[in-house]
């Protein structure tokens, strides 16, 4: 096994770990051990928890954003597009949870391990780049007020977030699906022209 | 010896501001030595009248409904000149592309214009006004009988390659994405709120300052974007964003490309840039 594959291996667990247990009370001893690796050969593929954690805003931030892409290449309608943020969200709340819970457990909750390195977009640009792209063909096309960045953004994001802290919380009376539909169309009427 | 070129300078729909930039280049007399002037709206020049020129320039954007000129009507005017001349300087963005009052000679600011089938004899200046320098190169250029390298819209690569914003006093600001947060300030980038069209707009103007001195970004302005078909744009004081994110992007990048490595310069703060160099108050 290659480097790299055994990295990302690495990676994966750790993201399993991370997202379940939360950062601290993680180590790297227990990522090792679901590694069946010994603890000093974990650090021949990161030198430190906190380096690990950044790796893996990189690492999931990139498969949001590879996905938010593969949406704005579509040539479909602004509605039709935010519908299928929602749902690719929605999807990846049940499908793999640890993608969303890393993203609000970790990253959003434990800023500091991320304030050297990970400052501002530096590891999540893939994901907000995209989401920029997404915005801006939006007005381009008319199809959505020409507003402030941040506002459209903490209303989208903030929003199908919230819905999938809930759902993860078991919160929800519904399955997560049954929001897509309702989520999406409030989103829209909120941002549209 | 050789004779002297000769230079037939007409003025179309326009406001005499190319003639008086050039007026503006400190070798002017010299270099007026070199030609013969059959003609020419404002210096001293003979009688006005239809005749063959080696060089003729053209100032100004065309309009059929201009007053006539020898009975002609200004395109069949212009129609009458080409014809009889060697080479032809569109001079400014009205003669080139249209500008401000008509449509150009040579484009009609994205189409082709009325005498596109001249192309391989036409020179485009374009600007409002074009710079001295950039004139007399020209001038001297083809005076000299030497080639000049032309792009895509036979603009000189040697003035038109570059953009405004190469050269600008304000790049370490541009480079950090640290905006200048009020009109007339000295610091920061004028791309982001003042309307500055440098990135993309195809000019020397940092490079060949103007009264060798300055350029509208150095001394606080936004680059209007006065060398491009479209110009002049509205609201130049403004830049066009959509959801925030500048509608122009510099030339040569995707905007991907270019948001994500704006949005990596502007989290990585450049502390010295982002409060004032010269602060009188601190």
């Amino acid at each position: 096994m290659s480097k790299e594959v055994k990295k990302l291996e690495i990676m994966k667990t750790a993201l399993n770990l991370f997202a379940q247990n939360g950062f601290y009370t993680t180590t790297i001893a227990d990522i090792a051990k679901e590694m069946e690796m010994s603890v000093g050969n974990m650090y021949n593929y990161f030198h430190s928890k906190e380096s690990l954690a950044k790796e893996l805003l990189i690492y999931t931030s990139k498969i949001f954003g590879d996905e938010i892409k593969k949406i704005n290449d579509m040539n479909v309608s602004t509605e039709e597009k935010i519908k299928e943020i929602v749902k690719l969200y929605f999807n990846m709340a049940k499908e793999e949870p640890e993608l969303v819970d890393y993203f609000m457990r970790v990253y959003l909750s434990n800023k500091e391990i991320f304030s050297n390195g990970c400052e501002g977009m530096l590891c999540v640009s893939a994901f907000v780049t995209e989401i920029m792209i997404f915005f801006e063909e939006g007005v381009k096309k008319k199809e959505l007020k020409n507003q402030d960045f941040f506002a459209a953004f903490g209303l989208f994001m903030g929003y199908i977030g919230g819905l999938a802290f809930l759902f993860r919380e078991g919160i929800l009376g519904k399955n997560l699906d049954e929001y897509i539909e309702p989520v999406s169309e409030n989103i829209y009427n909120a941002l549209k022209a | 010896m050789h004779s002297k070129p000769k230079v037939f300078w007409i003025d179309a729909v326009g406001c005499n501001g190319c003639s008086h930039s050039f007026f503006n280049y400190p070798e002017i007399k010299e270099l007026l030595n070199k030609v013969e002037l059959l003609y020419h709206p404002l210096l001293p020049s003979p009688e006005f009248k239809v005749q063959k020129s080696d060089i003729l320039i053209i100032e100004g954007a065309l309009k059929t409904t201009y007053f006539p000129r020898l009975d002609f009507n200004l395109v069949e005017l212009i129609s009458e000149l080409v014809k009889l001349s060697k080479k032809v300087i569109l001079l400014g963005t009205c003669s080139v592309y249209g500008g401000m009052f008509g449509e150009g000679v040579l484009f009609n600011k994205q189409k082709e214009g009325k005498f596109f089938e001249f192309k391989e004899k036409m020179i485009a200046l374009p600007g409002c006004p074009p710079h001295p320098e950039w004139i007399a190169y020209v001038i001297e250029m083809l005076v000299e009988n030497k080639n000049i390298l032309l792009d895509k819209e036979n603009r000189p690569k040697e003035i038109y390659s570059y953009t405004s914003h190469m050269g600008c006093l304000r790049n370490e600001y541009f480079e950090w994405k640290i905006d200048a947060l009020d009109f007339g300030t000295k610091e920061g980038c004028l791309f982001y709120l003042q309307g500055c069209q440098g990135p993309f707009t195809h000019s020397s103007c940092n490079r060949i300052l103007w009264n060798e001195v300055n350029s509208k970004p150095r001394a606080g302005t936004p680059c209007f974007g006065c060398t491009e078909k479209e110009f002049p744009k509205k609201n130049l004081f403004k830049t066009e964003t959509f959801m925030g994110i500048p509608a122009d992007i510099p030339l040569g990048v995707s905007k991907r490309a270019y948001l994500t490595i704006a949005g990596i310069a502007k989290s990585l703060k450049n502390d010295r840039l982002n409060k004032r160099l010269i602060d009188e108050n601190n």
